[in-house]
């Protein structure tokens, strides 16, 4: 049998491991809690796992689309920026929109005004989208989403343009409004499987162009069809489809990084004159670059992630005061075995240890049953737009330490009351 | 040399603004290596006394000395320590966590005692084995008999070599002749010099004890020495 009282005692006592064991102790209690009230947790749980859920999945498809954005915006030649009439992208009600209505078309004398005077600018091109369909050529025929663009020969650089065969626009074709056009890559091949494009003719809503260069296939095109575009003098372009309703863009290359901002100064000066723009009025046009459009895209998702900060909390409030009130019906239940722990040796704070433990348990699994599904649905999108999946590291650790803020908070009013029970009475109680 | 002093202990509740006495100055002195039962009738007392000398509960006056060291004046958590370090308690009812194995009941006084992962693993399969139920190690409360179940709280008593072993009707949920087992493990715990402080009301339990405390009204009746 074992060893009489009065034998010294041998064992040895780390306080540091105490607390390591408590720990793990209550872990495996409280998923053995767990596990014993399947129904009665899965329901409580789901009021966490909605709250981090939202969370994680707003915040995964605002990831996808920034990456989706810039994977846009990288088209843009470096140290370039675009005026036009319209903004890239606003989120307003129709106030705003018909201020924007209400400007000055931007025209080719503006445009070519602005050619003339931005003496800072490597390059200016202009630039108009004409129209989107079908292009044939007599081998083959492209599906109906070909883009026409109308350029300048100063779009070219500005645009990441670069003619891997033939040659691009010049000044020549521009001003005689020339019959020519420069196919994309992935177009040139669909139309001319077979050899150079280069001298041939293609069928472009209707008018036959001579094809006088192709373009070097852009990197990996995740979209598929960063290629599928044919480019003609915007001369000829506006003589086609109408000048009077169309609006130009303009795109400006500055010499360097260092030159950016007066070049966007000078620009802006030059335009504002010719517009007629009163000194302090504001702009009537919109100049943004690669960056700006990611500024504005930020500050829109900002008010997003508000609202989604708003509702979630409003959740994960709700779904604490669940957890606190199933916590105090397990303190109830388990009376008594709060007062077996205390008449073995227990302290109320080993007691509070273990409920606050079983309550972050509790808020644990069902935020990372959130966090997987929120990654999961927010990663929809990213399928959507064919862009890699993101796993947004931070707002897992954010939306994780959520679940254990909410733990402790709602769980310690239980826990303490647990720790406060009488160990006499606990241990009668039926 | 004693190990358990009472010293004109007194303690009174609060019931519907009605004091009830529940003890009246009582003073007894409990010897190492004693086996003693304390005796007496429902509402006599003899559970507060328990509940004191378990330092689940602690006097309205009075002195409590337990192994030279004043009970009477300590904290909660000062309580809550000698409890784990000095006292192994026995229930009636068993007391065992219900969805806690075997092993794990045993081993949890020592995780209050912050005792390393491999020596409560050491100490409590020592215990379990002691009781002789080495093989039931995995099992829950519910798979095994109520002998078994009172021999696994026996070996959560003893896992911490507690000064005092307090047994509350330790048979009163067994049948006679699983009562009879655990009370020839006391006597056997006894024998090894373990200090052993037996509560009930049945005269035959009461008879294993050496020595016998009466009490009635919250007064000591009577306190004989046997065989």
């Amino acid at each position: 049998m074992t060893a009489p009282a009065t034998q010294p005692r041998v064992v040895r006592r780390y306080p540091g491991s105490l607390l390591l064991a408590e720990i793990k102790e209550s872990f495996f209690m409280a998923m053995g809690a767990l596990a014993a009230h399947k129904l009665r947790s899965a329901l409580t749980l789901l009021g966490v796992l909605v709250g981090v859920f939202s969370i994680i999945v707003v915040m995964t498809a605002m990831r996808v689309l920034q990456r989706n954005i810039e994977n846009d915006l990288s088209r843009l030649g470096s140290q370039t920026f675009q005026i036009r009439k319209w903004p890239a992208v606003y989120f307003g009600g129709p106030e705003g929109f018909e201020k924007f209505w209400r400007r000055k078309n931007i025209t080719l004398a503006q445009g070519r005004a602005v050619m003339d005077k931005a003496t800072l600018a490597l390059n200016v091109g202009l630039e108009s989208n004409f129209w989107s369909g079908e292009v044939s050529s007599r081998y083959d025929k492209s599906p109906p989403n070909v883009g026409l663009i109308g350029a300048t020969p100063g779009g070219f650089p500005a645009r990441n343009w670069i003619i891997g065969e033939g040659r691009g626009l010049n000044d020549t074709d521009v001003d005689s409004a020339k019959d020519v056009c420069i196919l994309g890559y992935r177009l040139a091949t669909l139309l001319f499987p077979l050899g150079s494009a280069l001298g041939e003719r293609v069928k472009i809503d209707g008018i036959n162009y001579t094809v006088i260069g192709v373009l070097e296939e852009k990197g990996a095109a995740l979209g598929g069809d960063q290629d599928n575009f044919a480019v003609i003098p915007l001369t000829t372009g506006l003589n086609r489809y109408g000048a009077i309703w169309r609006s130009l863009s303009i795109l400006v290359q500055a010499r360097d990084q260092a030159a950016y901002d007066d070049t966007v100064e000078q620009v802006r000066g030059i335009l504002r004159a010719i517009r007629k723009v009163q000194p302090g009025a504001e702009d009537d046009f919109e100049v943004f670059s690669n960056d700006s459009l990611i500024e504005q895209f930020k500050n829109f998702t900002f008010t997003v992630r508000i609202g989604v900060a708003v509702i979630s909390s409003i959740a994960l409030v709700a779904a604490g005061i669940g957890i606190m009130n199933i916590m105090l019906v397990s303190v109830t239940e388990r009376t008594r075995e709060i007062g077996i722990r205390r008449a073995i040796g227990a302290k109320k704070r080993n007691i509070m240890t273990q409920f606050i433990m079983e309550a972050i348990v509790l808020c644990e699994v069902g935020g990372a049953i959130g966090v997987a599904l929120g990654i999961a649905g927010g990663n929809l999108t990213a399928y959507f737009f064919e862009v890699p999946p993101v796993i947004p590291l931070d707002w897992v650790m954010i939306g994780l330490l959520i679940c254990s803020v909410v733990g402790i908070v709602f769980g310690t009013y239980p826990a303490f009351k647990a720790a406060n029970l009488d160990p006499i009475d606990s241990l009668r109680y039926e | 040399m004693s190990l358990i002093h009472l010293e004109k202990v007194t303690r009174r509740y609060q019931m519907g603004g009605e004091t009830i006495h529940a003890l009246r100055e009582v003073s007894f002195t409990i010897a190492r290596g004693e086996y003693v039962a304390i005796m007496g009738p429902s509402g006599s007392g003899k559970s507060t006394l328990m509940n004191i000398i378990g330092c689940l509960d602690t006097a309205t006056s009075g002195t409590y000395v337990l192994n030279d060291v004043n009970v009477s004046e300590m904290d909660d958590n000062q309580l809550a320590e000698v409890r784990n370090k000095e006292i192994g308690f026995v229930f009636q009812t068993f007391n065992l966590l219900p969805r806690a194995n075997a092993f794990h009941n045993v081993e949890l006084p020592l995780i209050y005692a912050g005792i390393s992962a491999e020596e409560r693993r050491r100490v409590t399969v020592e215990a379990l084995t002691s009781v002789g139920l080495a093989d039931r190690m995995t099992h829950k409360p519910n798979e095994m008999s109520g002998g078994q179940r009172q021999r696994v709280a026996v070996a959560r008593a003893l896992v911490n070599h507690p000064s005092i072993l307090l047994a509350d009707e330790p048979t009163g949920n067994l049948d006679t002749k699983t009562g009879e087992e655990i009370m020839g493990v006391f006597e056997e715990l006894s024998r090894q010099g373990n200090t052993i402080i037996l509560v009930t009301h049945e005269e035959d339990i009461a008879r294993h004890a050496r020595r016998i405390v009466r009490i009635r009204d919250g007064l000591i009746a009577s306190d004989e020495a046997r065989r």
